[in-house]
């Protein structure tokens, strides 16, 4: 199936990716050409076939629902490219 | 003598034990060579300080009983996160960040005594297969035949420049499709990605959480077998890290595979495939059966579906993955204009700070989990992955040992050849080893022989679940067979 420029752009929305006008007919070509690839797979019968979830035969492990890290907002705000007060700093997000 | 920077991590093992060298010679012939060696690219944070202390207190170490890797001199990649170290992912998203952790692999490493030399470039995000879509640039084959530049394969390229150009003794990768396999196979080195759940991937920044392991990239195969040794194991902090014990790689290279069963899948034997890697193939099957091996042939019929459910998956689970990045917590943010938003700021960020192979990957796995074509894609995919695996388990069943194919469909080719093509080709160098990520088995590269132009090619061997300890004593039988000691010639 072949992308157009309204689904590459609503791609790029929604994955918070800020593609200029003038790139999307680039982008929905790459991106056509890319899901023309794996249009192979519709040969494949997969009838009665439970998709893979676990690579490995696993049932996850659970632990006892505990505190076992914290105090450490420092070390937790530290490479943040703005932090302020002990908080994450954002651009306004209410009005 | 050779210098101590040649030496495989075994022969220094033994050299520091009779105290023929010391942890910190060793060291500084590495960063020595590391300097020399700064056209590579290979090195991208380079951290000596660190390293000769670490040398240092391996030296006291070593007066007594230590581990094996005490006192060896590594390369991390960049994909590891160590603590107060930069480790970027190769990304400029990831610019200035500094770990206030330590990945587990490399605590265990470290742990163990090992020394960190430094960061190894690597494709962004590990999306590449010729380590061309790092931020830091590409990094360079020790390689060199002609005029012109070659890839050392990715995206563990710096990992596998390093230790074929001996700037270290060995090297940690990741191989989600086959970056540890395809590099190594590219600069003439041994590289192995063990069954997924055998090392942990706590502290890895992830790519495809269902397909990431980490792995040795080494001179010999001995020295994989006593490096993944030291990486393997249980780890609490990752949910699917497997509880099973590590055996002892190392004692396992016995070079006895009589009556083993090598199965030889006919659909590896690819249209338009090289006749250079088809005679290197058959050489490796010669090989095998010389020691006494069986050579069955074998039928995994769904081999040509790989890529393209390969090709689903990965950036699907990448899409979300990398969703974290998004200019708040760590790394990038984007300058905004008066009156941006929020959103503007995410979007300003991720567009600045992925380059364009990773955006591409994240749109392609947001379009195929997106409402409407989920299921048509990413179920589809997961549907055709567990016929990848069934294929494999049926032959497994059938008492094949393991199997034996090419491990790329050409020799290492020219940095910025492929600039120009299409997506879809450059993905065409993981075919022979993506299947193993999906089917989550081991398999390990060996190099066997030069092509016509002098460059490397090497052989992959994949194995049972859990049974490294098996795969990498044939591939040690394969090693001994081929005899390959060709050194690039020092150039850079």
């Amino acid at each position: 199936m072949s992308i157009d420029i309204a689904t590459a752009a609503k791609v790029a929305k929604l994955a918070r990716i800020r593609v200029e006008e003038d790139q999307l007919p680039k982008l929905a070509e790459q991106l056509s050409g890319i899901l023309g690839f794996m249009e192979q797979l519709n040969e494949v019968n997969v009838d009665g076939i439970e998709p893979m979830v676990s690579v490995t035969p696993m049932r996850l492990v659970r632990r006892k629902d505990a505190v076992t890290d914290g105090n450490i907002q420092a070390q937790v705000l530290k490479n943040a490219p703005d932090a302020r007060e002990g908080f994450f700093a954002v651009p306004k997000v209410v009005e | 003598m050779t210098n101590a920077n040649q030496l495989t991590i075994a022969a220094a093992r033994d050299a520091l034990r009779k105290r023929e060298i010391s942890a910190v010679d060793l060291t500084m012939a590495c960063l020595t060579a590391i300097d020399a060696g700064d056209r590579l690219n290979a090195f991208v944070h380079k951290t000596p300080e660190i390293a000769l202390d670490q040398a240092r207190a391996a030296d006291e170490r070593l007066k007594g009983d230590a581990p094996d890797l005490c006192g060896i001199p590594l390369g991390i990649k960049d994909l590891f996160c160590t603590k107060g170290v930069p480790s970027q992912a190769a990304s400029r998203i990831l610019q200035g960040f500094k770990p206030e952790y330590e990945s587990t692999v490399t605590s265990k490493l470290f742990g163990a005594g090992a020394v960190m030399l430094g960061k190894l470039n690597m494709d962004e995000f590990a999306m590449g297969s010729s380590n061309e879509t790092s931020v830091y640039g590409p990094a360079v084959n020790p390689w060199k035949v002609d005029d012109r530049l070659l890839t050392p394969g990715g995206s563990s390229g710096g990992s596998a420049a390093a230790v074929a150009a001996d700037l270290c003794l060995g090297a940690t990768g990741t191989d989600t499709g086959g970056s540890i396999r395809q590099p190594a196979a590219f600069t003439g080195i041994t590289g192995i990605k063990p069954t997924y759940g055998r090392v942990s991937r706590w502290g890895v920044v992830a790519f495809a959480s269902s397909l990431d392991q980490a792995g040795p990239m080494t001179k010999s195969v001995r020295d994989a077998a006593i490096f993944l040794a030291a990486m393997s194991g249980h780890d609490s902090k990752d949910s699917t890290s497997a509880d099973i014990a590590v055996p002892d790689f190392e004692a396992a290279l016995t070079g006895d595979i009589r009556g083993k069963k090598i199965g030889i899948p006919r659909e590896y034997r690819m249209e338009g495939m090289p006749a250079e890697i088809d005679a290197l193939w058959a050489q490796g099957i010669a090989m095998l059966k010389d020691a006494g091996a069986e050579i069955v042939d074998i039928s995994l019929p769904h081999t040509k579906y790989a890529l393209p459910a390969y090709y689903v998956i990965a950036p699907a689970e990448a899409s979300s993955n990398l969703a974290r990045y998004d200019g708040v917590r760590y790394g990038h943010r984007a300058s905004l204009a008066a009156g941006d938003g929020i959103t503007d700021m995410y979007e300003k960020t991720r567009a600045e700070g992925f380059g364009p192979e990773v955006q591409r990957r994240i749109m392609v796995g947001t379009y195929v989990l997106s409402a409407g074509f989920y299921d048509a894609y990413y179920n589809r995919a997961r549907k055709v992955r567990a016929l990848i695996k069934r294929d494999f388990e049926e032959v497994f069943a059938a008492g094949v040992d393991a199997i034996l194919t090419p491990a790329t469909p050409s020799s290492a080719f020219g940095l910025g050849e492929m600039a120009s093509a299409d997506p879809v080709e450059m993905y065409l160098n993981d075919v022979f080893t993506v299947t193993v990520n999906l089917a989550g088995l081991p398999g390990v590269t060996v190099p066997v022989g030069l092509d016509a132009k002098g460059l490397p090619l090497g052989l992959q061997l994949i194995g049972r679940p859990w049974d490294e300890a098996g795969l990498l004593n044939h591939a040690y039988v394969l090693e001994q067979a081929a005899g390959f000691v060709a050194k690039p010639a020092k150039w850079w």
